[in-house]
């Protein structure tokens, strides 16, 4: 079967090392913050300048003015700091957030990465992505493995306008975990249930089937 | 009366000369920490023509959103269109034009405008849309970009606190891009929630300098929430 949004981004979560500082896109990155391993204590970083993201707020703690970078309403956790985007995009920039997760269209063997616009049909603007993808060394794309349609959105070569170019050597989708090396897909792991056969169907890019493929432990 | 005294008396005083096919950088995050009294007295001007720089283009009911119903902007530089999809529909159609920046690109370009940088490096949208035809150089064996910085011929912005010198005080997250928005314009007008006389800001706690503000106003803020969040109670 196929990985739910949760377990998404329960797996996301075991990549998280203890004191880590990590931004968390939007969608199911952000969903990986209910799934923080116990004894793991990471810092989220939220690019509209806040260090030290909280979880919701409760209706009597609402402030318009503590928002993270979707424009959701949130809280400080302790030892939180507040600061303006110049400052939080020198963070991103100058490589002091250790992880980042973001969400993509397409990513391809060369480690380029789609997620911003679709030409004709969709403008949603590349908004901190770009500055994440250039100064992160630790990235980690969450998507769906293929379309509704059934096509593949790992790439020999991305389509749609690059956010990012040979910046992207980890892929998490609903069907597999892969790494990219040397221009092409690496399978680590598989979904519980899903079989190596459809992983192979759904990868347009070149993929590599190492004996030692493991099933996820969620 | 100091020479240093940067309150005025109006909204309407507080926009003076601006101009249509004028250039104004907006603070604001969504619609966090947006100058919103500014933007209706914009909208009140009828100024056209106008070249807006903010990180958003706020929602199509409110925040910058308000200036696109009457078309008074001419061209957008941001880096979200996300959720507004009047911004969407006129981006689409050709009839703004849209320069879509990264966000840190973005936030430096403001800050090196009003640091006297007229451009700098970053590996931020190289070998993507927004690197072409713009100069690449390598540094250590990466590739760079380069991009120049912005000034306004007004910025506006939202600051939680001032005093009369116009020293200033951001809350939370309504920080964001306020602070560079305010250094890079040539005529920088700051609305805020509260004003206290001079002496009163411990000189520790200002977030920005009074010397990058030239007038200040008192405003009443609505602060609409895009996305209410909440978590239950226990």
């Amino acid at each position: 079967m196929a990985l739910t949004r949760d377990q998404l981004a329960q797996r996301v979560a075991q990549e998280f090392r203890d004191g880590d500082y990590i931004n968390l896109g939007i969608g199911i990155p952000t969903l990986a913050a209910n799934f923080i391993p116990p004894g793991v204590n990471v810092m989220l970083q939220s690019e509209n300048g806040l260090l030290g993201m909280g979880p919701f707020p409760t209706e009597d703690e609402i402030d318009a003015d503590l928002i993270n970078a979707g424009k959701q309403t949130v809280t400080m956790a302790p030892g939180a700091s507040l600061f303006s985007s110049a400052d939080s995009f020198a963070m991103i920039r100058g490589g002091h957030v250790d992880l980042t997760v973001l969400g993509a269209f397409e990513v391809d063997t060369q480690g380029n990465i789609a997620s911003y616009m679709i030409p004709g049909k969709l403008i949603k603007g590349m908004g901190g992505a770009m500055d994440l993808v250039a100064g992160a060394d630790n990235i980690i794309v969450t998507m769906t493995h293929a379309s509704k349609h059934g096509e593949s959105k790992l790439l020999q070569e991305c389509t749609l306008p690059l956010t990012g170019k040979g910046c992207i050597k980890r892929v998490l989708t609903d069907l597999a975990l892969l790494d990219i090396e040397d221009g092409r897909f690496i399978l680590r792991e598989r979904a519980p249930g899903v079989s190596i056969e459809e992983i192979v169907r759904l990868t347009a890019g070149e993929l590599v089937v190492p004996d030692d493929v493991i099933e996820m432990d969620l | 009366m100091s020479g240093f005294d940067k309150v005025v008396g109006s909204y309407e005083e507080a926009m003076a000369g601006l101009e249509d096919n004028m250039t104004v950088i907006a603070g604001g995050f969504g619609l966090c920490g947006i100058p919103e009294n500014l933007i209706k007295e914009i909208k009140r001007k009828g100024t056209t023509g106008l070249t807006v720089v903010s990180n958003n283009c706020g929602t199509d009911r409110y925040g910058l959103g308000i200036l696109l119903v009457d078309k008074q902007i001419r061209k957008m530089v941001a880096s979200y269109v996300g959720e507004n999809k009047l911004f969407e529909e006129q981006m689409m159609s050709g009839e703004l034009e849209v320069e879509l920046t990264p966000q840190g690109t973005l936030a430096e370009k403001m800050r090196a405008g009003g640091a006297g940088i007229p451009a700098f490096y970053t590996a931020t949208g190289y070998g993507t849309p927004v690197g072409e035809g713009k100069e690449v150089r390598e540094f250590n064996g990466r590739h760079y970009i380069l991009e120049e910085s912005i000034q306004g011929d007004f910025a506006i912005a939202k600051a939680w606190k001032a005093d009369r010198y116009g020293n200033l005080v951001f809350r939370k997250t309504a920080r964001n891009f306020n602070p560079m928005a305010i250094t890079a314009g040539k005529i920088a007008v700051v609305e805020v929630e509260e004003i206290v006389e001079v002496g009163e800001l411990d000189p520790d706690e200002i977030h920005l300098p009074g010397i990058y503000v030239d007038r200040l106003i008192k405003g009443n803020f609505e602060k609409v929430i895009e996305q209410r969040t909440v978590r239950n109670n226990k």
